[in-house]
């Protein structure tokens, strides 16, 4: 037993089933602060805990839209305003001529923020977490599945949280102090 | 170490091979592959591998020094045939990327399972291979701090800008984004396998430099979520991405007027030709790798045979690609497109040009058979024979094609100096010696993709 605050419960279970399992009840209980950990996207895990939707695609969207303008804005300035040249006659707005660069900064755009959205969203990099001081947590990333519900909850109390989880048979269940 | 041939059993026919061996489980997977990078002996061939791999591109070092004190006068290329060994390099280096690409992204959103684990080393290879390819056309220039200006959008007090209509410039856009899209698409992966080379370590330096780059990575629903997102839209992205690469490449040559260039198919031509040479170059890493590291339950007979059959069918369309070239240059009737074709069947490099048919269409038909597929050394002979046919490709369509264009008085002939053959040997070594850093310090096979494979990773109802 840790003295102190308390971040949450972590619940350590051996299979996925039984941590949706658990999920999905502590969802029903009416938790709404808590998350799973798993060693690979789980995404029946994300669902359990409501935590199913995100706002990576728009993100991404704006994304590709600003490479889209800013690529083909830059090439209208360079051929038409900045630095007009006439090649074979052709016309200085050439737009066909102007769309593999557009089509490229739209995809280097999108990829970019897909990446840094993802991580910005997530809150990554993030040095200390209190999820971590669980003693069996190193196996988060290899073969355990973990499901802690925060003591920012409402319901959460080191009683009865514990009781339900009980209910579940975890491995084990330990108090995460921040 | 098992010798290879207990391993790689053949199955029954009608039997597919496994995509993953038999008896492995989310730890037995973890410390297989981690074990790999969190080891403290490093094999023998390793440092035999990487010593002779870093002499080579020691060579490559001193002859690109010596080609920016000189200029390009040392390579063997002139005037017609001003595109030689930089041009034949970038386009075969750049096309072997393209694999690695299709793997990670167009087979995923296929949904083809057997793709991930070969995926983590193939988009290595493409960020790899990317890597030479941007070095010919950055030292091609023999100048390349005065190349900056015209290949990029810099601001600089001269008022001087790209021309946008050009191809080229669409290249400079095309393979920097790919460079970036790849690199960014690897690097998303190895975050969560970061975290398990964090958690599984066992010194403290070793935990805190993985733990860096895992960036707290804690494997949260909510971050996974996410991520998938993310992972997805990104395979989305890179898809029509590495079509356009090839595609804006074949379009140097096919907007130019050359006999022989001057042709519609060309980006089709050059994308199956790229996958073609990927996948060969996919197998020329995969089968030493998984002998040397004995991963024959990860990688196992499965992927080899599904690669030879990509390549079995890139081949072919490869083989529809040099028919209609030569069916196109009758059909014109145009006499210059006339002249190159007999000039591919006898000119003075006819004998490259039938090397080509045997390496790229003849002995890649050996594909056909099962025992072939299935066994990795006669698989690796064919990988190479592509790959050398693939380069060889390229040498046919730059050289053959300049050397004798519309006026005789202006045919000449190329041939390529020691220093065109020391920095193409040289990338060689630059490729393999980062590709082996790669293998000692990052997971090689991807950890968290492999646990969904296993039966138990699935949520039972």
């Amino acid at each position: 037993m840790t003295a102190g605050p308390v971040y949450g419960l972590m619940a350590e279970f051996e299979t996925p089933t039984e941590l949706v399992h658990a999920a999905k009840g502590a969802y029903d209980a009416g938790y709404r602060k808590m998350d799973t950990y798993t060693p690979y996207p789980l995404e029946e895990a994300a669902e359990a805990i409501g935590a199913h939707h995100n706002r990576v695609s728009l993100i991404v969207l704006i994304g590709a839209m600003l490479g889209m303008i800013g690529g083909y804005s830059l090439e209208y300035w360079v051929s038409v305003v900045n630095y007009p040249l006439n090649v074979g006659g052709k016309p200085f707005h050439s737009w066909p001529a102007f769309i593999p660069v557009t089509f490229e900064c739209a995809v280097l755009g999108a990829s970019l923020a897909a990446v840094f959205g993802m991580l910005a969203l997530n809150g990554l990099p993030q040095p200390y977490h209190p999820v971590f001081n669980a003693p069996n947590f190193v196996r988060a990333s290899r073969d355990r599945f973990f499901l802690c519900i925060e003591s920012q909850d409402p319901r959460f109390s080191i009683s009865d949280t514990r009781k339900l989880l009980e209910s579940f048979n975890p491995e084990e269940i330990t108090e995460v102090p921040y | 170490m098992a010798p290879i041939e207990q391993i790689d059993v053949r199955p029954p026919k009608g039997v597919r091979p496994p995509i993953i061996g038999p008896g492995q489980t989310l730890g037995t997977i973890t410390d297989r592959i981690a074990g790999i990078v969190l080891t403290k002996r490093t094999p023998v061939f390793w440092i035999l591998i990487v010593a002779v791999a870093a002499a080579i591109f020691g060579m490559l070092q001193t002859a690109v020094a010596y080609l920016l004190a000189k200029g390009v006068g040392i390579w063997g290329i002139n005037i017609p045939v001003g595109w030689g060994f930089a041009i034949v390099n970038f386009v075969w280096w750049i096309g072997i990327g393209h694999a690695g690409t299709l793997i990670s992204a167009i087979l995923l959103l296929f949904k083809q399972s057997w793709r991930t684990s070969i995926n983590r080393f193939a988009e290595a290879m493409t960020i790899f291979a990317v890597m030479q390819a941007g070095l010919f056309p950055l030292i091609h220039t023999g100048r390349p701090w005065l190349a900056a200006y015209w290949l990029f959008p810099i601001p600089l007090t001269m008022g001087v800008w790209p021309q946008f209509r050009s191809p080229l410039i669409w290249d400079v856009f095309a393979v920097s984004t790919y460079f970036t899209v790849s690199f960014l698409f690897w690097g998303i992966g190895l975050i969560p396998d970061f975290a398990t080379l964090r958690d599984s370590a066992k010194t403290l330096v070793v935990r805190r430099i993985y733990g860096m780059l895992a960036m707290g990575w804690r494997g949260s629903a909510r971050h996974w979520n996410r991520y998938e997102t993310a992972y997805m839209l990104l395979a989305g992205l890179a898809t029509p991405l590495v079509l356009s690469v090839h595609s804006v490449v074949s379009l140097d040559f096919a907007v130019s007027v050359v006999p022989g260039w001057h042709t519609t198919f060309f980006p089709p031509y050059f994308v199956a030709g790229a996958i073609y040479s990927g996948f060969a170059m996919v197998l020329m890493l995969a089968i030493p790798f998984r002998y040397l590291y004995g991963m024959q339950d990860f990688i196992t007979l499965r992927h080899l045979q599904n690669a030879a059959k990509v390549m079995l069918a890139t081949g072919m369309i490869v083989a529809y690609a040099y028919g209609l070239e030569m069916f196109l240059g009758w059909y014109s009737q145009d006499k210059y497109e006339l002249a190159m074709v007999s000039n591919r069947l006898h000119g003075p490099y006819s004998f490259y040009y039938y090397m080509l048919i045997l390496c790229n269409i003849l002995i890649p038909q050996s594909l056909w058979f099962n025992s072939v597929r299935s066994t990795p050394w006669k698989l690796f002979m064919v990988a190479v024979v592509v790959n050398t046919g693939m380069w060889l490709e390229r040498f046919v369509i730059v050289v053959m094609s300049l050397q004798r264009d519309y006026i005789p008085s202006s045919w000449g002939m190329y041939w390529f100096t020691k220093w065109d053959v020391m920095i193409f040997v040289g990338t060689m070594g630059f490729f393999t010696l980062l590709f082996f850093i790669f293998i000692r310090l990052m997971p090689a096979i991807s950890i968290f993709e492999m646990r969904t494979l296993l039966p138990q990773a699935k949520v039972k109802e």
